[in-house]
């Protein structure tokens, strides 16, 4: 199929990235209305590619016209539509609504924020789109690097963290490096669809089983899977707000997406099921994952480093889903993939909403904050019910899912795990809800009297805010649809 | 003794790779972390390039344009040129990564004024 | 940071020998389809001439020569020429980076059009990393205060 589309996804971010240093140079205003542009047509072009995926089947594009496995190619099947629509979705959500809080936290460095921030994108899109080992290799360096950069711009503790989060992410980079040149010298190809042929004949080499070890390492150091998470929570409190909420739910994401290629469509199921119990070692890894986010969260008062743990227990519901390797616990997985990225997206932009009106963000200070922004507070309130599992929000379905998955693959202690992680989440953001909208018994009385106004967050901020609150709650009611229409097909074959 | 010699490459690069990792983790300094990286990476590049080479074999390169009358093409006398091409890349990688970290470590010094990693922790504190 | 040095025989010696850097330079930018080169290595030859000019001279006097937003226009303009022949390539119908299309603006048969495809991608590859090499440099050595001139 020779029409744009999948270049056009990740063109677009990529040439208004270099065009906007030139533009801002001359007039700086125009740096936002463009990456505006520029998302949208990527928003645009990656649901018109859904709709194509689900007509005609996968779509191949050969980039240079160099047929496989010479030339790089970029296959979109269900997956990876899926998971370019969420990435840019997201992505402009979030650039919507960065410009004043940007505006107040950064103001020298606008230009070269949205120029970050763009590059950032682009790698996160090309992550997605790619069909080729070392293009992702590539691809994953781009973000990363936009990545340290844009996280060192933060506050006081920022270029430490940065700095920590780039020695574990050069690591995680290299060992995946590393793999590829493993699986390279082994097979003499890059391309997966050419390995998922060609590897069966030598699953009981040392070099595939080693490259598949550095693999796992490597992608759990990016996507922050349970021993590998350390550079975490320091890098995302101390990032500036629109960056946390660009940043958060997507990178990742992106990371457990990376680690569902390569561990079914690259290697197939016949592998990392039966030969090694490499998904039995996932599972227990994420479950450990889980239970020490929801614990850890619960003794931070800063209300950005709390969800930084609590992200790393939605990490671990992922790789539990994967590591169950059934139908029903992949596609808890996958659709988790969707929630989490929705909810994470909804819990920061409200924290960098708070951050620009109020500028707290001690859970304990937010006393009467639900008379002063009522609506930014229902929609913390909204996205705190989902992260616990409340029907109809989203995240209810794909806790269901994987707490299916576990009982179809006879773990009862993972079905046990998730609910008792549900009840700590529920405590966690009880807590904050509880500061938010009750008076402390103390102040019984005197603190009713005040009046405080209404003085919600600009609209810029508030219409992205309950854009996402709408799409948790649509998206749970939709999940049926979702999963027989695109999710249902993403689920690798084999299972 | 035979694995030893026959595949020194891989010796090699295990040694480099492994102190790099070492200086990484272990050493407090920012500037010694940097230099292990820089190892580190380094080592793996060196991997790559060796797994391209052959015995005997000459630069990837052929002579003369397009269009003359091109004489069959044996793979074995030219060195694959695959690696290399991708190792171009990797070593863009790791110079703009170390650009990036010594960007870093300049606001850090600027800041705490020291650049060992427990002092900065202490001061941040 | 860095001192001034007044050294006649270095200032000397570095003003007689940065031009021929740079005609180096471009010649491993050109060559890189016959011999060992291409793009990223030239653009480092061309940015160490200018870091020459710098530790030999004051960094003002290679400021002058190339202030900081040129530097900054020059790092996106070799990626506009990149992207920018990738894209006419797909706008005149074929794939993205798909050199052999430019056969039909170019008065050239497909085979070499995608021959001096390349050699455009390097020539936007070289003119980004010497000006990012430039920026680096300079950044690092002023700790950043040359960052002030921009807005």
């Amino acid at each position: 199929m020779t029409l744009p589309f999948p270049i056009l996804i990740i063109l677009v971010p990529l040439i208004t990235a270099f065009f906007i240093p030139i533009i801002g140079w001359w007039r700086r205003d125009l740096c936002y209305p463009l990456v505006i542009v520029a998302l949208s047509v990527s928003t645009l072009s990656s649901v018109f590619i859904l709709h194509l995926v689900e007509e005609g089947g996968t779509i191949h594009y050969y980039l240079g016209s160099w047929d496989p496995p010479w030339g790089i190619e970029y296959v979109i099947d269900h997956l990876n539509a899926f998971m370019a629509i969420i990435v840019s979705a997201i992505s402009l959500i979030v650039a919507l609504s960065s410009k004043r809080s940007v505006e107040r936290e950064l103001p020298q460095k606008v230009v070269y924020f949205y120029c970050l921030f763009l590059l950032q994108v682009t790698g996160l899109l090309g992550i997605v789109v790619t069909g080729d080992m070392f293009n992702l290799y590539v691809f994953l360096e781009i973000a990363s690097l936009a990545g340290y950069a844009l996280i060192a711009i933060g506050e006081d503790g920022a270029p430490f963290a940065s700095f920590n989060y780039m020695i574990y992410g050069t690591i995680g980079a290299c060992f995946y490096l590393l793999s590829v040149g493993y699986l390279y010298v082994v097979t003499g190809s890059l391309n997966m669809a050419d390995l998922s042929r060609i590897l069966p004949d030598l699953y009981h080499s040392k070099v595939v089983l080693m490259a598949f070890a550095f693999f796992i390492v490597g992608v759990g150091l990016k996507m922050a899977l349970f021993p590998l998470h350390v550079w975490l929570p320091d890098a995302y409190t101390y990032a500036p707000s629109a960056v946390s909420a660009l940043v958060a739910p997507l990178m990742t994401k992106v990371g457990a997406y990376v680690l569902i290629r390569i561990v079914f469509t690259v290697f197939t199921p016949s592998f990392s099921i039966s030969l090694i119990p490499a998904t039995t070692i996932l599972s227990w890894v994420a479950v450990i994952a889980i239970l020490f986010g929801c614990i850890l969260a619960l003794g931070q008062t800063d209300l950005k480093r709390m969800l930084a743990y609590v992200l790393i227990a939605e990490v671990g519901y992922i790789a539990l889903g994967v590591g169950l390797a059934n139908k029903a616990g992949l596609t808890g997985a996958i659709l988790h993939i969707l929630n989490d990225a929705l909810m994470m997206t909804c819990l920061f932009l409200v924290v960098g909403a708070i951050l620009y009106k109020v500028g707290l963000r001690n859970i304990h200070q937010f006393t009467y904050l639900h008379r002063k922004m009522p609506i930014t507070m229902a929609a913390f309130t909204v996205a705190a019910l989902s992260v616990i599992g409340i029907p109809p929000t989203c995240g209810f379905f794909s806790k269901w899912y994987l707490v299916l998955g576990a009982i179809d693959a006879n773990q009862w202690l993972f079905a046990v795990v998730l609910l008792v992680s549900s009840l700590l989440n529920a405590i966690l953001f009880f807590r904050v809800i509880e500061n938010i909208y009750f008076e402390p018994a103390n102040a019984h009385g005197e603190g009713a009297h005040e009046e405080i106004s209404v003085d919600e967050a600009p609209l810029s901020m508030l219409i992205p805010i309950l854009v996402v609150t709408a799409g948790i709650l649509s998206l749970g009611v939709l999940s049926g649809k979702i999963i027989s229409s695109v999710i249902q097909f993403a689920v690798p074959a084999g299972l | 003794m035979e694995l030893i010699i026959s595949k020194y490459n891989y010796w090699v690069y295990i040694i480099l790779m492994m102190i790099g990792f070492y200086a990484m983790i272990g050493k407090r300094n920012l500037v010694k972390k940097l230099v292990g990286m820089n190892i580190f990476q380094t080592a793996i590049i060196l991997y790559f390039v060796s797994t391209g080479a052959k015995r005997g074999a000459s630069i990837p390169i052929v002579e003369g344009g397009h269009g003359e009358a091109i004489h069959a093409i044996h793979a074995a006398h030219y060195v694959n040129p695959l690696p290399h091409v991708l190792m171009l890349t990797a070593i863009v990688v790791m110079v703009s990564t170390f650009g990036v970290a010594l960007a870093l470590i300049i606001m850090l010094y600027r800041r705490y004024n020291t650049l060992e990693e427990d002092e900065i922790l202490e001061l941040r504190k | 940071m860095i001192a001034h040095l007044e050294d006649v025989i270095i200032q000397t010696v570095c003003r007689i020998l940065i031009p021929f850097i740079q005609v180096y330079g471009l010649y491993v930018i050109a060559h890189g389809h016959h011999s060992p080169g291409g793009g990223f290595q030239g653009g480092v030859i061309l940015g160490a001439s200018f870091i020459l000019l710098c530790v030999a001279y004051d960094i003002n006097e290679a400021k002058r020569r190339l202030n900081e937003k040129l530097n900054t226009m020059f790092c996106s303009l070799g990626l506009i020429i990149y992207s920018g022949i990738g894209f006419v390539c797909l706008v005149l119908g074929g794939n993205y980076l798909n050199y052999s299309r430019l056969g039909h603006i170019l008065p050239v048969d497909s085979v070499s059009a995608r021959s001096l495809g390349i050699l455009g991608i390097e020539i936007g590859v070289g003119i980004t990393v010497m000006a990012v090499m430039i920026s680096i440099f300079l950044d690092l050595v002023s700790r950043g205060k040359h960052e002030e001139g921009l807005e």
